[in-house]
């Protein structure tokens, strides 16, 4: 008897895989029955569907690229404080010292990644017309992820507290100011008044709600990161599990009728 | 020593690491064409010749080139294969300036629908990849254009572009066969193979490939290229000029054309919904699920003109091309912030009533009755709120009778609306830039007593 045939006949191999290795046409079908990552797929599917050439994998590479996010995001937290005291030089050490700190350069060029997947992912969706019935409602909820992942990045800009940091936030952040009736300078934000007074101001407006401050600062910067490492990765998440859902029970990978 | 080197020897050796790239895919590409490309009857005399013996003599071209950089040691200023400047010039004059680097991007838009028979087939598509590389290539030996394109926020988007131009090479190819097939009534490339196949291993297999490879890529863009880390933040010190997050640079660049609250608030807005809107208000129910344009000409032309053009376009321009005081510069040309450009914009208020008719423009006077100021500012203002209020509500009826009443009866009036309300909203953008180029217009409508400006 092999190794590996005692591996997986003992009692804890066989605790975890239930079923036999896949190498026959039933057990193939099984472990993606009962395993937990795996079922996220159906048993079988159209080959055209899942060629490579036709679904160009943008939307199996973007959920890659969020794991790897949420991965190198979870180990750069041990190291990086949100404070303006420390938050640069965290980032600096990350560069200069710390030796996973190839993990900052994987965060952030995944990062760009992601934002490139999810347009050219949407591009393919357009361009094979599969956001046609019955997946519209997938769709929407595709552009919804697309702007969750802008703001995940838009966040994730802010953090290394550096000039490109701050200024890109700031230039970005000042179209808030400009909102319709709830920004400071916007259009019609004299409306909202009691007795003459403005309630919108600097100190209560739209960009004051982003930011928590008239400027970038210490403030937005602890907004910032709960929003980029909490907040937005857990809407992301309950997204995602619906889009995939819906994959599923819209007919799986869209395919001429 | 010059600060400023066009070419040092680091330059040259990377830029000989990629001709040789280049010459290992195009030897690739010989045995490819050799396979597949048949024979020329005669050539120079000599009888039955490969075609593939010029794709083997380009590629042999390459290795030349990549060796004589690759062997360069010192004296860097002598070498010579570099951009001559007077290709420099002409190529910074046509960039910098906004009407002709539109009017390059609608050429190339164009271009992609009209000839995508011709520029789709393998080898015309090749032969532009080829040019594309080695444009940048000999690009790279100019000092101002390795600053920009070799800054490491501003690879992703290099890398962008391949894959964008990749992707709609793809798309284009695969239509190019399908409707082909659908006018000779066979069945589609994807009906092929409709056969089920069990995802373990036929999917699962292929994620597990695509992860690795992922990983891999990864791994060496981490190790090649530090992440940017500028100065620490200082709130006093503005850089000249602050960029929004390279994602966002279309929408910073419609900040030259539109206020703040339109280029920033309406107008992402209308495209988020415009986008979510798509599939309700696409009623063509053929291209479901497969490769195919001329079954849904409308839809992809206006798509790729909102992705190609004015998305993707305007990323690389607010990228590469905007500069210091957001200016326009040139590939090739340094970022001089005292580079001046005179604007001297007007508003459609001021061209009526001090052009036309060379009037005083009507002023609300702040102690005169709310009405009273209302009265002015609508007096100056009026032309300028009819012709919005028409753009946006007499041109959709308009159409519906015209040239879209097929999508009219078809839509309904609800779909209809919404998809011509889009469509205006897009049309705003180019509009507003014709009209800034040509009259020097700056707001259609100017009301700065309300902040509220179009």
């Amino acid at each position: 008897m092999s190794v590996t045939d005692y591996i997986r006949k003992s009692q804890i191999w066989r605790s975890i895989f239930r079923h036999p290795a896949p190498y026959d046409r039933r057990n193939r079908a099984v472990v993606v029955l009962t395993n937990f990552f795996l079922h996220l797929h159906p048993v079988s599917a159209k080959k055209g569907g899942i060629a490579l050439s036709y679904t160009w994998c943008m939307g199996g590479i973007t959920f890659f690229l969020f794991l790897v996010e949420a991965l190198t995001g979870v180990l750069l937290m041990f190291y990086y404080r949100p404070t303006l005291e420390w938050a640069f030089t965290d980032i600096r050490a990350l560069r200069d010292v710390n030796t996973l700190g190839i993990m900052r350069e994987i965060h952030r060029w995944g990062a760009h990644a992601m934002v490139i997947t999810v347009w050219l992912h949407m591009y393919r969706v357009f361009l094979t017309g599969s956001y046609k019935p019955p997946r519209e409602f997938n769709w929407v909820v595709g552009v919804l992820l697309l702007v969750l992942t802008l703001l995940l990045s838009f966040t994730g800009y802010l953090l290394p507290w550096d000039q490109l940091a701050i200024w890109a936030i700031t230039v970005g952040s000042n179209m808030a100011k400009a909102t319709p009736v709830l920004g400071a300078e916007g259009p019609g934000f004299q409306l909202l008044n009691v007795g003459g007074y403005d309630l919108i101001t600097t100190a209560s407006d739209a960009r004051f709600l982003l930011l928590g401050a008239r400027t970038v600062g210490e403030e937005t910067l602890n907004r910032f990161y709960i929003l980029h490492c909490v907040a937005i990765p857990i809407v992301v998440s309950g997204l995602i599990a619906i889009h995939f859902w819906r994959v599923r029970k819209d007919g799986g990978i869209s395919q001429p009728l | 020593m010059n600060p400023h080197p066009d070419l040092t020897v680091g330059v040259i050796h990377g830029l000989g690491w990629l001709y040789l790239l280049l010459f290992f895919m195009n030897l690739g590409w010989a045995v490819h064409s050799f396979k597949k490309d048949g024979h020329h009857e005669s050539l120079f005399g000599v009888k039955h010749v490969p075609k593939a013996v010029w794709w083997a003599a380009y590629a042999f071209m390459l290795l030349m080139l990549s060796t004589a950089h690759l062997f360069v040691d010192s004296d860097a200023d002598e070498f010579l294969i570099m951009l001559p400047v007077w290709f420099k010039n002409i190529a910074d004059a046509v960039i910098a300036n906004p009407i002709s680097f539109f009017l390059i991007s609608l050429v190339i838009y164009a271009a992609i629908i009209i000839l995508r028979d011709w520029w789709v087939k393998p080898t015309v598509a090749w032969v532009l990849f080829n040019l594309s590389v080695l444009f940048i290539g000999i690009s790279m030996t100019d000092f101002d254009f390795r600053q920009i394109v070799g800054k490491p926020d501003n690879v992703p988007i290099l890398g962008m572009l391949y894959l964008v131009g990749y992707t709609t090479w793809l798309y284009f190819y695969k239509s190019k066969e399908n409707d082909k097939r659908i006018a000779e009534g066979r069945p589609l490339l994807e009906k092929e193979q409709s056969d089920q196949v069990l995802v373990w291993p036929d999917l699962v297999y292929t994620e597990m490939i695509c992860m690795i490879l992922l990983t891999a890529l990864l791994i060496v863009w981490g190790v090649a290229l530090q992440a940017p880390l500028e100065e620490p933040a200082s709130a006093v010190k503005t850089p000249n000029p602050s960029k929004a997050p390279w994602y966002f640079l279309g929408l910073q660049e419609m900040l030259v054309y539109f206020d703040p609250w339109m280029a920033g608030v309406v107008l992402p807005s209308v495209i988020l919904g415009g986008l979510m809107a798509i599939p309700y208000i696409d009623f063509n129910t053929k291209g479901n699920g497969y490769y195919t344009f001329n079954e849904r000409k409308f839809a992809v032309s206006t798509f790729l003109f909102g992705f190609l053009p004015l998305w993707v376009g305007m990323i690389v321009l607010g990228t590469f091309i905007r500069g210091p005081n957001w200016n326009m510069f040139g590939l090739y040309e340094y970022w001089d912030v005292h580079k001046l450009e005179v604007l001297n914009n007007k508003n459609l208020s001021d061209f009526l009533w001090l052009d036309a008719l060379a009037l005083p423009l009507p002023k609300p006077d702040p102690t005169s009755s709310a009405l009273a100021q209302l009265g002015a500012i609508l007096q100056r203002e009026g032309l300028g709120l009819i012709l919005v209020v028409l753009y946006l509500f007499a041109i959709p009826p308009l159409l519906a009778i015209t040239i879209f009443k097929k999508f009219f009866i078809k839509m309904g009036f609800v779909r209809f609306m919404v998809l011509a309300n889009l469509f205006l909203f897009m049309a705003s953008l180019p509009l507003k830039m014709v009209l800034r180029w040509t009259f020097n217009l700056k707001y259609i409508v100017s009301i700065p007593e309300w902040v509220f400006n179009i």
